[in-house]
């Protein structure tokens, strides 16, 4: 897991536009912001504001209808380009897809086995290896559906890190997870990320999580989605829970929350004049 | 009503055995006891069982002679072989349907305008156009397995998760990969359905395709016997034919647990 990987994205004047029967609605307007190569960043912003347009644009489910996002350099998507997904750019699904018809080791091996990067023994003894070094053990046999949430969560996380991903992708992957679980996760993540820094791009709701985990935290404003501002985390790294009892910790979570609420009040307003 | 709760919650064995004999000895009742006018001439158990087990039965045809076991080999044969082909043929096409968005655009409303057409209605085409017997009434049997099998095997490929199919695209799966290893083993609880139904309706088919075009058979000699006024042999067959599709109906289950552990699985950790 120590391959060097770039994987910086540069998101420039990114723009969507759907439309469903002839209505138009611009979900993401004039959108511009980096990702640097090994950096963690978090994106906040009310629901339904095109935050997962620009993850489903990088990952090549979907298209911008204008702008251009770029990968190293390269042009990853465009009006006229749509890179296909690959394992250089591995997604962690909201609402969790192992497949359920693999076992635990099954899954996490998929990537490397289905490329041909690795051979089956080799693959299921590094399987078990990252199991083993992330407290997981006697898992690998089992199928997702007899485990936790929680430990699904994880094993899927390491089924997209044996890729070695340029960039991870990972769709609010906490929401249904309780505090104690989630807190659990944050650690995880966090353990893996400082062994191993790659670029990650990580959407969710949940300020304190965005602020504890995340070099840089992005905020979206209400449809269409731009960016309203972007907030650097100075804390250092590792980072472990007592970050949130300092000074900077505090002050950061004061500035991001009186953002947010400005936005989530402007989102309210449009609601109840779409309502009225 | 705890005593009703606690009787529906026996053991299945005894519940089983229970209702065995509820019904056994309701049915010696009407024929034998009760013998209300239309039930006289329905055998009772006792003689069913009796000629059935009869070493030198007084119809010819027992559980001791040999002529009972052609008839079975030639329905099993005859189901079986429209069987393998529903599965072979509505898989493929059920998968395909769900797979490509345009070939289910340009088949779905032909399966679904075919699909409810009783298998008996074939009857005339299939000897019109298949030499000889056998195939006219596989035929008809296989139409009607296929049907209950391609719109399963669909229903099951548009049940599974698109997560699953964008998840194995991000891990590097190629259109190849995503059939063996997204849309076949995610389909596969629905597809095992719809093999349920299929074989149920596999049996239905034969008999009535047994009595209207046959030779041999359970369903044949059904008619035969009845036109003999033999209903012990009616009924004796009409058995024989539960008890095959029972076990063809287990052995079905038995396959699909087999390749399905996950869903065991799944099963015991709730």
């Amino acid at each position: 897991m120590n391959k060097a990987a770039n994987g910086k994205i540069e998101i420039v004047n990114a723009g969507k536009i759907y439309d469903p029967a002839g209505i138009h609605v611009v979900a993401v307007e004039n959108c511009s912001f980096n990702l640097e190569a090994g950096q963690f960043v978090s994106v906040v912003g009310p629901s339904g504001c095109g935050k997962s347009t620009l993850l489903n644009t990088i990952a090549g489910f979907d298209t911008i209808t204008s702008g251009e996002i770029l990968m190293d350099g390269e042009l990853l998507a465009s009006p006229e380009i749509q890179t296909p997904p690959g394992p250089d750019r591995v997604v962690v699904f909201q609402g969790g897809a192992l497949f359920p018809w693999k076992t635990v080791s099954e899954n996490i091996i998929y990537g490397p086995v289905i490329q041909k990067n690795m051979e089956r023994p080799e693959a299921e003894k590094m399987a078990i290896s990252l199991l083993n070094r992330v407290g997981l053990t006697k898992v690998e046999t089992k199928y997702p559906s007899e485990l936790s949430s929680g430990v699904q969560r994880r094993v899927e996380i390491l089924r997209a890190l044996i890729n070695q991903p340029k960039i991870m992708m990972l769709d609010e992957p906490f929401r249904a997870l309780d505090a104690v679980a989630k807190s659990v996760m944050h650690n995880f993540l966090l353990e893996l990320f400082d062994e191993n820094p790659r670029t990650m791009f990580f959407i969710t709701h949940d300020l304190d999580e965005a602020i504890y985990l995340s070099d840089l935290v992005v905020v979206m404003t209400t449809r269409p989605a731009k960016v309203k501002k972007i907030i650097k985390i100075d804390l250092p790294r590792p980072r472990r829970l007592d970050v949130i009892k300092t000074e900077i910790y505090r002050s950061v979570k004061a500035d991001l929350l009186s953002i947010v609420h400005e936005e989530a009040l402007k989102a309210f307003k449009a609601g109840e004049r779409e309502m009225a | 009503m705890t005593r009703i709760k606690n009787l529906a919650a026996a053991p299945t064995f005894y519940a089983a055995l229970a209702g065995m004999i509820l019904f056994f000895s309701s049915w010696y009742f009407l024929t034998e006891t009760l013998t209300l006018p239309r039930f006289k001439n329905i055998p009772d158990p006792l003689s069913v069982v009796t000629e059935w087990s009869a070493i030198h039965p007084k119809y010819g045809v027992s559980l001791f002679t040999k002529p009972y076991y052609v008839d079975i080999l030639y329905s099993i044969i005859r189901t079986y072989a429209a069987f393998a082909g529903a599965v072979v043929f509505g898989v493929s096409l059920g998968i395909v349907m769900g797979w490509s968005r345009i070939l289910h655009n340009y088949t779905f409303p032909l399966v679904e305008i075919f699909r409810p057409m009783p298998p008996l209605s074939w009857i005339p085409l299939a000897v019109l156009v298949l030499p000889g017997i056998e195939l006219p009434v596989v035929f008809v049997t296989f139409i009607a397995a296929f049907f209950a099998t391609v719109l399963n095997t669909l229903l099951g490929v548009q049940s599974i998760n698109r997560d699953y199919f964008l998840a194995a695209k991000c891990l590097g799966a190629k259109p190849r990969d995503i059939l063996f290893h997204v849309v076949i083993p995610g389909s596969l609880p629905f597809i095992f359905t719809g093999l349920q139904i299929a074989m149920g309706i596999a049996w239905m088919s034969i008999v009535a395709g047994e009595i209207i075009a046959g030779q041999r058979g359970l369903g044949y000699y059904i008619y035969e016997a009845a036109a003999l006024f033999q209903y012990e042999q009616v009924i004796m067959y009409m058995f024989t034919l539960g008890f095959l599709g029972y076990v063809s109906s287990v052995a079905i289950r038995y396959v699909g647990n087999l390749l399905m552990a996950w869903e065991e699985a799944k099963r015991k950790a709730r």
